[in-house]
């Protein structure tokens, strides 16, 4: 069956002055799919997530998701989580859930409880989040980029500083928001954790996706 | 353009309140201000020893140029919050109006420099032995239209110079120049009203002109400042 993409990229080029961080990228993205994005430091990775949140606008090229190219009128769909917190640390977890559930117009307050639940953390912690390790700060990270339910999720970097056991358990919630329909990209340099739950991996090198691929291979095979 | 997400009402209420409750609990700006204030107010009382009658002449220019040095160092915090941990993303890809977010910095810094005037006018009253011959009571509409006027424009202010490496340089040498018929206004409202000689009429009238135009510049700009990179 042919499914139209959720998301298109054509001829995407940005440039911070003279650097290019994404030279050219095109390539289409299904649907319902939990998409691995890999690559060296500086291939252009964290920068083609921010180009889909809309938090960088593309110097070239366009990008159109859910159909539509302005991507503000769909950051309701969207869901990101970078890889600093963009959380308050000197405010509680479900402060900070509650804060952000609000600037989505979100104001059942249960929302944010079962999203720390979801993400395996106990939304009765009153500490501020300045004191949570830094897998409970990716894991409370990841709570707020679910808060709006979004169709799509763009997560950079969600298993690091995390333990194994933690990331297997974020990777089976991934899998399991994937099999409800959600269309997940994830940057990571922690590929294997990905093996048998991404539906395809996307490397990228030097502001370019060079390959793209249904199983994870060691790179000299590439 | 952003689409609207609810009220925004209920983000400005979020975020003001949001504000409040991180200032209460780290006091980071009041506590700058009010030191900052304190000096200013002492160093002043040992380099001058006025008169009564001098102190009405100059206790206006004094007042609003202590405060408004002290509102700088609130307003270079306001945005610091949000660039810790890059919390400031978080809003620009949710779809809270802009305008909303300006609002709550900009009456959160209303009322932290509000709380800081309340703290230091007694202060001042005792230091430079004031007493309005005018009517005292306009010192209250000049005191809000002028703080809203600093704080409106501070607050944009120090959005725009958010992204510079040195913000904290940038934001008085942005907010100054543009606040001067503001301080104009301020100072010789203050004056008028100590001394009983002139009429505030003119100066309040400018003050709220001042106020209404630039509220409504800087909600129309603040969007393009948020999503600059």
């Amino acid at each position: 069956m042919d499914v139209s993409p959720i998301i298109t990229l054509t001829a995407l080029v940005k440039q911070f002055g003279r650097f290019a961080a994404l030279r050219g990228v095109s390539a289409e993205f299904a649907p319902g799919q939990l998409y691995a994005i890999l690559g060296d430091n500086g291939a252009g990775k964290t920068t083609l997530l921010r180009a889909l949140a809309g938090l960088a606008q593309p110097t070239r090229g366009s990008i159109s998701i859910l159909g539509t190219t302005d991507v503000r009128s769909v950051c309701h769909e969207l869901g990101y989580m970078a890889h600093p917190s963009l959380l308050y640390d000197e405010m509680s977890g479900m402060e900070n859930l509650r804060y952000f559930a609000r600037l989505y117009g979100i104001t059942d307050a249960s929302r944010g409880a079962v999203n720390m639940t979801a993400v395996g953390l106990d939304p009765k912690l009153t500490r501020p989040v300045a004191q949570y390790s830094q897998g409970m700060r990716q894991r409370l990270s990841l709570a707020r980029a679910l808060l709006n339910d979004p169709k799509i999720l763009l997560l950079d970097e969600p298993f690091s500083n995390v333990d194994v056991r933690s990331a297997r358990a974020m990777v089976t919630l991934l899998a399991q928001m994937r099999g409800a329909g959600k269309t997940i990209f994830v940057v990571t340099h922690q590929a294997a954790l990905l093996e048998g739950a991404a539906d395809e991996f996307v490397w990228m090198d030097a502001g370019q996706i060079t390959h793209r691929s249904r199983q994870l291979q060691p790179v000299e095979t590439r | 353009m952003r689409p609207s997400s609810g009220v925004p009402s209920n983000v400005t209420g979020a975020t003001l309140a949001k504000d409040l409750r991180l200032e209460w609990r780290s006091k980071d700006a009041i506590n700058s201000m009010l030191f900052f204030s304190l000096l200013v107010v002492v160093v002043f009382s040992f380099s001058f020893d006025p008169n009564a009658e001098e102190s009405r002449q100059i206790a206006g220019g004094l007042v609003w140029v202590a405060f408004l040095f002290a509102a700088v160092v609130a307003l270079n915090q306001t945005w610091a919050r949000e660039l810790r941990n890059q919390v400031l993303d978080a809003f620009r890809v949710s779809p809270a109006p802009a305008n909303s977010l300006f609002l709550a910095k900009a009456l959160g810094n209303f009322i932290f420099v509000a709380v800081l005037e309340i703290l230091m006018t007694p202060l001042f009253i005792m230091f430079y032995k004031l007493r309005a011959l005018g009517p005292a009571w306009q010192l209250i509409p000049v005191a809000v239209l002028g703080t809203w006027a600093l704080v409106v424009n501070g607050t944009f202010f120090a959005a725009m110079s958010l992204r510079t490496r040195s913000r904290e340089i940038m934001l008085p040498l942005l907010l100054f120049p543009v606040s001067i018929p503001a301080l104009l206004a301020m100072v010789n409202a203050t004056t008028a009203i100590l001394t009983g000689e002139l009429s505030t009429k003119f100066w309040i009238v400018l003050l709220t002109t001042y106020d209404v135009v630039f509220t409504i510049a800087c909600l129309m700009l603040f969007e393009l400042v948020l999503n600059a990179e």
